[in-house]
């Protein structure tokens, strides 16, 4: 195939500098010099922004032409003869060097400007044109610095932010010597609609766009490649560092992001740096009063903690366990993983629980996010993960995305749908809120929320009513789908109409799109998943694929976009109650008994439970003693309330972090953990990639590995476990999780990351699956009929409107990183609810005041922000508060396949004034001001 | 005593509050119900920015912020999108927050060499005191009426002989609204017997090759300027894989050209059919039209007559014709600046290649003339090649439609034989000169055709003839000057219009032109440099404005170094 293509490329010969050259027709001038090692400057030229040709600086000769050439745009032709370094050539050349150092202040924004870079290498001297007008800084953006004085219109910017990412904030206005970058309608950056991804920042190259407080002036001195540690697209960024401080975040090149990052990415590093730090084991005070309603005193964590030393606090957390596993049985005890954790660390912690606590009690957060998503697609393909990568985008006709807003939650992910879009492939938009993605939707479906097995269902009769089946995918590779057909029925579009809100028109067309396109891809969030019947969602979404034949091939398929950096992993090891590493039933005896052979002990044959009947359990005082790693459910749960008090009910609560979380503050004991940065790991993505996760910098005072303390928690309960690192660690995931058997740790540090299934050594790994068979016992999919369930609390005349709960760009999950982090935290320094300026209005609120929401299950106060994406009579409200936490509000109702919560739908009352925030800001880590001092 | 701290800074203190709304500007909903209304239920299409930036302008007589935010959400465009267009044409007014608006009534007058020269200075002067709050006064490039230096806009309303008087009568009458012409209207010109060649063609009685053969001996050749032989244009897009289309150019804005003026305000139809006969012989069924704002009579006249033409179309399967309105900017006479800006974006050149006859409008391949070019399509196939090979002077062939303005008896459009000489041109044609002025030099092709003395008024005056003098005649734009006026001045009023007209792209250009208006503002010229600045605007500029913005520079330095001294 590589030959191939290599010899359909036509190849020319011409001269350049005197020299005969053999090279490709498609390769521009300019590169091919750059081969031959003849340098040409160019400044509006990158290798990731592409040609313009705007600037002229490399511009060239080429024989029996009336003009120069610009060789970043020119072509090699048969014969050509090009100079590269004639006096006319150089003439064009310095001259435009000479022309924009005229116009460039001589103060500097950065150590790497190109323009400076050529010009000392063309040996210009002082400008002998006068300045034009000097042009103030904007500072308005707490991230980034924009200095036009050093700006050459060149475009790069404009590319990044249009081309690249398709934010299109950054435009090119007026004319002529007038000529400038502006953001919106010239707006400052800081108040305009930008969402500082910083890919514009990357791109300048001249310094006119740099990270705030002048840290490009700062030379680092050493780089580290790493992830990011947000969400789960799994971006590659390299941390640049002085002093064992993180300096700034640049994207790198991987399969994910391909050197893009967004907001969270690039800025919200700082956090780690933060003195909030907890840098001493704590162990609560005797009679320190523990409340599920307390209030955090920050400045009195005193009263309620003492230091201690790590033998006493692991000694402590280790009996309190050991007492309640040997008096009130093995069942009584509990883990919560984190989705943040390293996959070796999320093994291990599944394994202490498993063989060490004896219980098969361990859940994470994907409870709370795609539990239903996994839950449908393990029963109806045998698998839960995800079947097309999301750059897989690029190859669909048709993208369906339901219940997501990728350009909040996935930014990244988001870019390349964006370009999708832009280059021709549709979108079907099926969201209630009218999200940035609207703006690019061939078709917006915004339903009404909890509406959505009518309306899949309305589609999929279309499909089977207009014979747009694909018969033989059915035939060959489904069963049930004869049931399915009955069922769909008595779900014309035209009955479903006033229930989902959508006409019947509308519905008719979105399913001929979708079932007669080539490709077709469905992408879903946690709008699909949190919901009683998010299940039946997810069961409707797979049904769909399979009836249409839309998966097993490029562009098509089933994508939950995961939430946290690491939720696929984690689930992958085992942070499941009644699932082991690589998704095996607890209750299957012959895996059990491999694990059991591979772990020398012995594994309950029954599940455990989930995290909210965890936090039942507790409360109805049936399990004692939790072991928490690096999760918020003080803040995560819903009925947050419910779980506070729950937590501080327990006879032993011990909390692993990096910050006193609301959690952490009602432990018994908090053992001071490892950042991201401070620890090398494997992460899942999204797509399934395990990639490499480096440490960056050393951990602060006396925080440990979280590797470390688990192993030592083990060894005290009588585990003989002596990992060295993450590296042993992994060698044993790959014997636990045959999919990952073929990864192996050189591997992951050579490329950094490797997809799987990838089960034997050297095999590439599959970025996309169920081709040929679904992993099911007969390898067909199943189709799984859903009908409607209504969700569990409707608006009423007390409690009128609905709350959704999502997350916000800024900020991640319940905040404690990113409200640490001193550029996130001035971008959205408070708590805020969007709501419909409309609604607004009904409500008698001006944007801005404050308002009183409340439900059944609590009541917390914030600030009303107009937002005209809210569906109207709807509230949105991120959960990232702690001053104004809307979990206390949500409600705990669940799922009855996947035990996950109704997050996105309860009914809510809304009183407009209220208590002013207790709190304002944490500031951020603060390690730019520290470098400057 | 522990040393963990958590500090948390109270609210009220000096921090920065949070947003009250979603990022960016607001859409009011008043602007937006605003813009809804003007739009009515025309397309939303991308490409129709430009047009719709133009309701809102003729409507408000400026662009809020408001407007361009509500417009951007009605076009599903980005907020930075619409403002770079908008702020790139000069007859959008774009207010933000904090800007005074302008008056309701714009006056604008004509800045450019012929009106100079004719004391556009004093009328700008006078006016400026004279009219006050309510009128806003300003200045502009050329408009396209030369012979009737200086010239004034009162709104739409052209003033030619333009004083202060006149001006402030028209404001005082309220009369802002383009003046009236009298073309050949399409009734009127069918019975003439118009469009019996394109209905011929049409009905299969032209053979294409034929037809394309006869162009070719006829050796017209593109009169925007470039001079490409039409007849081989027609053969490389006819090649191009379909569809095909036509963009017409009548952005007629290079300083002293007004002869696509002329015969639209004569004969549109003889364009038209030409235009169409062109289709057929390339087999296109798209066809734009881009005229500059600056001709808006002519816009109101086209409008009724296509429409007359769509109505009673000549032949089953007329295709379809659009007609686009420019903004100001001379630039888009650049073909594929014109093609951008047809787009609905700012008007940047683009690269080449790939040629705009390979990659043009929307992607496909285009077939782009100037207006004129089109003009006499009729004539070759009615009359003959030989109607315009029988002519021509100094060994050259053809007809040469000269725009012709300043110190001359007649000025206006003389219809004269390629090869003809500056001094034929003035004493056979134009009267002779002004009394009291003595021929001086003239620049044969508009600002940027650059600048001949008198001592080669003989030359013969067609393409390719003047390349060793270091000029070109261009669209056939001949200003003359005589010994009243300095050849330095008018260099600098070209490169003042090219810095102004720059579409900011390309740095040699860009920023080239505003550093050579510097210099050459100077009292005395720093040669060497400018020189050096040449060079490079010629060399590396992305299209011809930038490449030709020095030739008037370079024709001082080197036809006029008296004035130097």
């Amino acid at each position: 195939m590589a030959t191939q293509l290599q010899d359909s490329v036509e190849m020319v010969e011409f001269t350049l500098n005197g020299q005969k050259i053999s090279a490709r027709a498609d390769e521009t001038i300019l590169k091919i010099a750059e081969r031959e090692g003849i340098e040409i400057p160019h400044l509006c030229y990158s290798e990731r922004e592409g040609q313009d040709g705007n600037c002229r600086s490399c511009m060239v000769e080429v024989e029996g032409e009336r003009v120069l050439a610009p060789s970043c745009c020119r072509y090699p032709g048969n014969d050509m003869k090009v100079q590269t370094n004639s006096e006319r050539a150089l003439h064009s050349q310095r001259m435009v060097l000479e022309l924009l150092k005229s116009d460039v202040s001589e103060k500097p924004h950065t150590l790497h400007s190109e323009l400076d870079y050529w010009a000392s290498k063309l040996e210009i001297s002082t400008p002998r044109f006068k300045p034009r007008k000097a042009v103030a800084p904007d500072l308005s953006h707490p991230g980034i610095a924009v200095n036009m004085d050093a700006c050459i219109q060149c475009t790069r910017c404009v590319r990044a932010c249009r081309d690249e990412q398709n934010n299109d904030v950054i435009g090119l206005a007026m004319r002529g010597s007038h000529t400038e970058i502006v953001f919106d309608l010239d707006d400052p950056m800081g108040e305009s609609t930008c969402v500082a991804c910083g890919e514009c920042v990357q791109a300048c190259p001249t310094g006119a766009l740099m990270p705030a407080n002048e840290v490009g002036m700062v030379e680092p001195d050493r780089q580290v490649e790493s992830v990011c540690p947000y969400c789960g697209v799994g971006c590659q960024l390299t941390y640049n560092i002085k002093d064992d401080k993180i300096l700034y975040v640049e994207g790198r090149d991987g399969p994910a992001n391909h050197g893009r990052l967004c907001v969270k990415g690039r800025y919200g590093f700082d956090y780690v740096h933060h003195p909030h730090r907890l840098t001493k084991p704590l162990i609560r005070r005797e009679g320190a009063p523990k409340n599920g309603d307390f209030t955090m005193e920050p400045n009195d964590i005193d009263k309620i903690f003492r230091e201690a030393t790590w033998e006493e606090a692991l000694d402590m957390a280790a009996k309190g366990f050991i007492n309640i596993r040997d008096q009130k049985g093995p069942n009584a005890l509990a883990g919560f993983g984190s989705a943040k954790g390293s996959n070796e660390e999320a093994y291990l912690f599944q394994k202490l629980i498993r063989t060490g606590f004896k219980t098969n009690n361990v859940d994470h957060c994907t409870r709370l996010c795609h539990a239903s998503s996994v839950v449908a697609l393990l029963e109806c393909l045998g698998s839960g993960a995800v079947s097309n990568p999301v750059a897989d985008v690029d190859t669909a006709d048709v993208i369906v995305l339901i219940g997501a807003n990728p350009t909040v939650n996935h930014p990244v992910g988001a870019t390349w749908m964006k370009n999708a879009l832009r280059s021709g492939t549709k979108l079907i938009l099926l969201d209630p809120r009218t999200t940035e993605l609207s703006r690019e939707a061939t078709h917006h479906l915004a339903f009404k929320p909890g509406s959505d097995v009518p309306m899949l269902n309305a589609i999929m009769h279309v499909i089977v009513e207009e014979n747009l089946v694909d018969q033989s995918f059915v035939a060959e590779r489904t069963l049930g789908f004869e049931a399915m057909k009955k069922h769909l029925k008595n779900y014309s579009p035209e009955l479903m109409e006033p229930i989902c809100g959508i006409p019947a028109q509308t519905l008719r067309e979105v399913a001929r799109l979708y079932a007669t396109a080539n490709a077709a891809m469905i992408l879903w969030g946690m709008g699909v998943s949190q919901h009683v019947h998010g299940t039946d969602n997810a069961r409707c979404l797979i049904s769909l694929a399979l009836m249409t034949g839309q998966i097993g091939r490029p562009g098509t398929g089933l994508h939950p976009l995961r939430g946290q950096n690491n939720v696929q992993g984690a689930s992958d090891m085992g942070l499941i109650p009644m699932r082991l590493p690589d998704y095996y039933r607890v209750e299957d005896d012959s895996a059990r008994h491999n694990l059991e052979q591979l772990w020398g002990s012995e594994i309950d044959s029954k599940p455990g439970l989930t995290v909210v009947e965890i936090m039942d359990a507790i409360h109805a005082g049936k399990l004692n003693g939790l072991y928490i790693m690096g999760e918020n459910p003080a803040m995560s749960d819903p009925d947050a309330n419910h779980a506070r008090q729950a937590l501080s009910e327990l006879d032993i609560l011990v909390v692993q972090d990096i910050f006193l979380t609301e959690t952490a503050y009602l432990a018994d004991v908090i053992l001071p953990a490892s950042g991201f940065p401070e620890k090398t790991g494997t992460f899942t993505n999204t797509d399934r990639l395990v990639q490499m996760g480096r440490t960056a910098i050393p951990m602060p005072g006396n925080a440990r590995q979280d590797l470390w303390i688990i192993q030592q928690i083990a060894q005290r309960m009588g585990l003989d476990w002596h990992y060295d690192g993450p590296k042993e660690v992994f060698e044993e995931i790959r014997k636990a999780v045959p999919s990952m058997g073929g990864i192996t740790w050189e591997r992951l540090e050579r490329e950094h990351g490797v997809v799987y299934p990838c089960e034997q050594e050297g095999d590439p790994g599959e970025p996309i699956i169920f081709t040929d068979r679904f992993p099911t016992t007969d390898g067909r999919g199943l189709f799984v009929p859903a009908d409607i369930v209504e969700p569990d609390e409707r608006p009423d005349d007390e409690f009128p409107y609905v709350l959704i709960t999502g997350r916000m760009l800024e900020h991640w999950h319940t905040g404690s990183m990113t409200r640490r982090s001193n550029v996130l935290d001035a971008l959205e320094p408070e708590a805020v609810a969007t709501i419909h300026p409309l609604t607004l209005e009904e409500m008698n609120v001006r944007p801005g005041e404050m308002v009183t929401l409340s439900t059944r299950r609590g009541q917390v106060s914030v600030v009303a922000r107009v937002d005209e994406a809210v569906p109207t009579g709807a509230i949105f409200m991120a959960f990232c508060y702690y001053e104004a936490a809307v979990n206390k509000l949500s409600n705990a109702a669940l799922d009855p396949a996947a035990k996950i919560p109704e997050f996105k739908y309860c009914a809510v009352k809304v009183t407009p004034g209220g208590q002013p925030l207790q709190f304002h800001s944490y500031g951020g880590g603060q390690a730019v001001n520290k470098l400057r001092q | 005593m522990i040393e963990q701290t958590i500090n948390a800074q109270a609210t009220g203190k000096k921090t920065k509050r949070s947003r009250i709304t979603s990022k960016g500007r607001q859409i009011e909903p008043k602007a937006l119900a605003e813009v809804r209304e003007l739009l009515g239920n025309a397309s939303r299409q991308k490409d129709l920015l430009i047009e719709h930036l133009h309701k809102i302008q003729d409507f408000y007589k400026h662009i809020s912020a408001a407007h361009l935010v509500a417009l951007a959400y009605e076009m599903k465009l980005s907020r930075a999108e619409v403002y770079e267009v908008a702020t790139f044409y000069h007859h959008f007014d774009v207010i933000k927050e904090g800007d005074a608006v302008p008056a309701d009534l714009t006056v604008r007058v004509c800045d450019s060499m012929s009106c100079e020269m004719a004391g556009a200075e004093g009328l700008i002067d006078s006016l400026e005191t004279a009219m006050g709050e309510k009128v806003r006064v300003q200045r502009v490039p050329c408009i396209g009426r030369c012979d009737k230096a200086p010239v004034a806009v009162v709104g739409m309303h052209p003033v030619e002989f333009a004083d202060a008087q006149k001006v402030d009568d028209l404001v005082e009458q309220g009369i802002t609204e383009p003046e009236s012409i009298a073309p050949i209207l399409f009734e009127q010109y069918l019975s003439n017997g118009g469009y019996t060649i394109y209905q011929q063609c049409m009905a299969g009685q032209h053979d294409v090759n034929k037809v394309l053969d006869m162009m070719d001996d006829s050796g017209l050749r593109g009169l925007g300027g470039a001079g490409f032989p039409v007849g081989r244009k027609w053969r490389i897009v006819r090649d191009q894989p379909a569809p095909r289309l036509m963009a017409v150019n009548i952005d007629e804005g290079e300083p002293g050209t007004f002869k696509d003026k002329y015969y639209l305000d004569r004969d549109p139809h003889c364009f038209l059919e030409g235009m169409l006969i062109a289709a057929w012989a390339v087999d296109i069924n798209e066809i734009y039209i881009y005229l500059r704002d600056e001709y808006a009579a002519i816009r109101v006249m086209l409008e009724q007559e296509l429409a007359k033409l769509r109505a009673h179309p000549p032949v089953t399967n007329l295709p379809t014709i659009h007609l686009r309105r420019g903004a100001g900017a001379y630039i888009c006479g650049e073909e594929s600046a014109m093609i951008e800006s047809i787009e609905g974006k700012r008007g940047m050149p683009r690269l080449r290649p790939p040629f705009v006859a390979q990659v043009g409008l929307f992607g496909r391949p285009t077939l782009e003339h100037n207006m004129e070019s089109l003009y006499w399509v009729r004539d070759i196939l009615e009359k003959g090649p030989e109607c315009f090979t029988d002519h021509g002077r100094h060994g050259r062939k053809g007809l040469r439609s000269f725009s012709v303005s300043g110190r001359v008896n007649n000025p206006g459009v003389h219809l004269a034989p390629a090869g003809i000489t500056m001094r034929e041109l003035i004493d056979e044609y134009c009267g002779g000169m002004l009394e009291g002025h003595e021929f001086y030099g003239y620049f044969p092709g508009g600002a940027s055709g650059g600048i001949l003395p008198a001592s080669l008024g003989d030359v013969p005056l067609d393409f390719d003839t003047l390349h060793e003098y270091g000029s070109f005649i261009g669209s056939a734009a001949v200003i003359v000057f005589s010994d009243k006026d300095r050849a330095r001045d008018l260099a600098v009023n070209a490169m003042r219009f090219f810095e102004d007209e720059s579409c900011g792209q390309c740095t040699p250009c860009r920023v080239g032109t505003a550093k050579a208006v510097t210099l050459m503002k100077q009292a005395k010229w720093d040669e060497p440099l400018l020189e050096e600045l040449s060079q490079v605007m010629v060399d590396a500029s992305i299209c011809g404005l930038g490449q030709a913005a020095p030739n008037p520079l370079r024709s001082v330095v080197k036809y006029f170094p008296e004035e130097l001294k």
